[in-house]
């Protein structure tokens, strides 16, 4: 049966993981790799990482960088920030990403959903939204949550999908580090309403809420950084209440 | 021992490299006819679209020289598929290894997401590239078409309808998850298919 995947996250800047963490017995914290190697040895199903670095020399420290994971991890990748044409795309699929993340520059240019499917394929496109309630509806946002669109959450996840995403990451602005839970109502009607894989982010604090965004957010995976990252809640043990609860999970 | 990877349009060849490469070996990226033939094992990745990659081989005539081959081959993932006979995913003949058609994926439930897309079960193992592997491990796969269980089914998992996640006839090996992203139980695989 297909198991539903526990993903955690971590930002980059500069080459380094910005987080803090207190991971026990790992020589290099801030080493993204070393990060990387610990979560997949503890049994993550995925790693997301995030470059939250703005500058052209941090883009480059970033693509050296996913030739290291790709060089030393044997778990799937995907890599997100500061994607905006083909051409990035191709730079780190051929660093060895096996999918890329895609958020403001899909919402400023749609098409270039259908161009990565088309030249790389679906598999590859992950569409991130991040999306906040507002009195008209769930609402995206743009620059890292900073800018308000005219776009609906549910609209477009539809739209993405038509286009060719692979899979939707959404996240809960409203949810996101309150760690009371993900977005489960929203999570479930994206999940009735695409044909593609939904990845729940933003809300984990306990390992209730991981079983709650499977169960009744109807996720296919989970995402989240800080839980992980501050050893709140350790993947084995994750992994073994959730199978305790009846969800299929990779042990 | 020579490992070749089979060097054209595909998208996973640096990470079926680099998982060689943990394990030890250097392997050769070609098109070159002579390297590929004279290898002892020949790696056929693929992550991409059939049609247009079917016809990328034609062009280079590599779709003949995969045929020819008479060592251990592993096709992996859109490799597998072009391996078999026919392909739905763009209406193309494949290389025909395979006496087998490979179909798209029709969910019949909502919850039933294309692409299948994550880690699923292996069962009915029989081929020596799970020698040590028990039923019921788990492997990564990315993929919207299938191929249904046939006579050359090395391996079974189940997904909206239960498919091919291994074949093997012959000198030819194949495997639909990325058995160079699935952990340790992949390493064990790619190992195995070494020591063949």
């Amino acid at each position: 049966m297909l198991a539903k995947r526990i993903i955690p996250c971590l930002d980059i800047k500069d080459g380094q993981t910005v987080k803090g963490t207190n991971f026990v017995n790992l020589r290099q914290a801030g080493d993204p790799v070393e990060l990387g190697k610990a979560y997949s040895e503890q049994g993550a199903d995925e790693l997301v990482y995030l470059d939250i670095t703005a500058s052209h020399e941090g883009r480059k420290t970033f693509t050296e960088l996913v030739k290291r994971i790709s060089a030393e991890i044997n778990i799937p990748f995907t890599v997100g920030g500061g994607i905006h044409e083909l051409s990035d795309v191709e730079r780190l699929l051929n660093a060895g990403a096996d999918k890329v993340s895609i958020n403001s520059s899909a919402l400023r240019n749609p098409q270039l959903i259908d161009d990565i499917a088309l030249h790389f394929g679906s598999q590859v496109c992950v569409v991130a939204i991040d999306a906040r309630q507002t009195p008209q509806g769930w609402k995206c946002y743009l620059n890292g949550g900073r800018l308000e669109t005219d776009r609906f959450l549910m609209e477009w996840a539809e739209e993405a999908n038509s286009r060719g995403a692979g899979e939707i990451l959404f996240t809960s602005m409203d949810h996101d580090g309150v760690k009371e839970g993900y977005a489960n109502e929203a999570l479930a009607e994206l999940a009735d309403r695409l044909s593609i894989p939904v990845i729940a982010s933003g809300g984990a604090g306990k390992k209730e809420h991981f079983r709650d965004a499977f169960t009744l957010g109807k996720a296919n995976a989970a995402l989240a950084a800080s839980v992980f990252h501050f050893g709140e809640i350790r993947i084995p043990e994750l992994k073994d209440y959730l199978c305790q609860e009846g969800v299929t999970v990779r042990r | 021992m020579k490992i070749a990877i089979i060097k054209y349009n595909a998208g996973n060849l640096f990470s079926v490299d680099c998982a060689l490469k943990r394990l030890g070996v250097e392997p050769v990226i070609t098109h070159d006819k002579e390297t590929l033939l004279s290898a002892d094992k020949v790696i056929f990745p693929g992550v991409g679209e059939a049609r247009t990659t079917m016809d990328y081989l034609k062009g280079c005539g590599l779709d003949q020289l995969i045929k020819d081959l008479k060592q251990p081959v592993l096709g992996i993932c859109l490799g597998m598929q072009l391996l078999c006979r026919h392909s739905e995913e763009g209406d193309v003949d494949c290389l025909g290894i395979f006496d087998a058609e490979v179909k798209k994926f029709q969910p019949t439930h909502p919850e039933e997401k294309v692409p299948h897309m994550g880690w699923n079960t292996l069962s009915h193992l029989r081929s020596p590239l799970f020698q040590g592997l028990k039923e019921e491990e788990f492997v990564y796969f990315v993929h919207s078409f299938y191929v249904p269980v046939n006579e050359f089914t090395a391996a079974t998992t189940e997904y909206i309808t239960p498919f091919g996640a291994a074949l093997h006839k012959d000198n030819f090996y194949a495997t639909q998850f990325h058995p160079e992203k699935s952990g340790k139980v992949g390493e064990c695989i790619l190992r195995n298919f070494l020591n063949l």
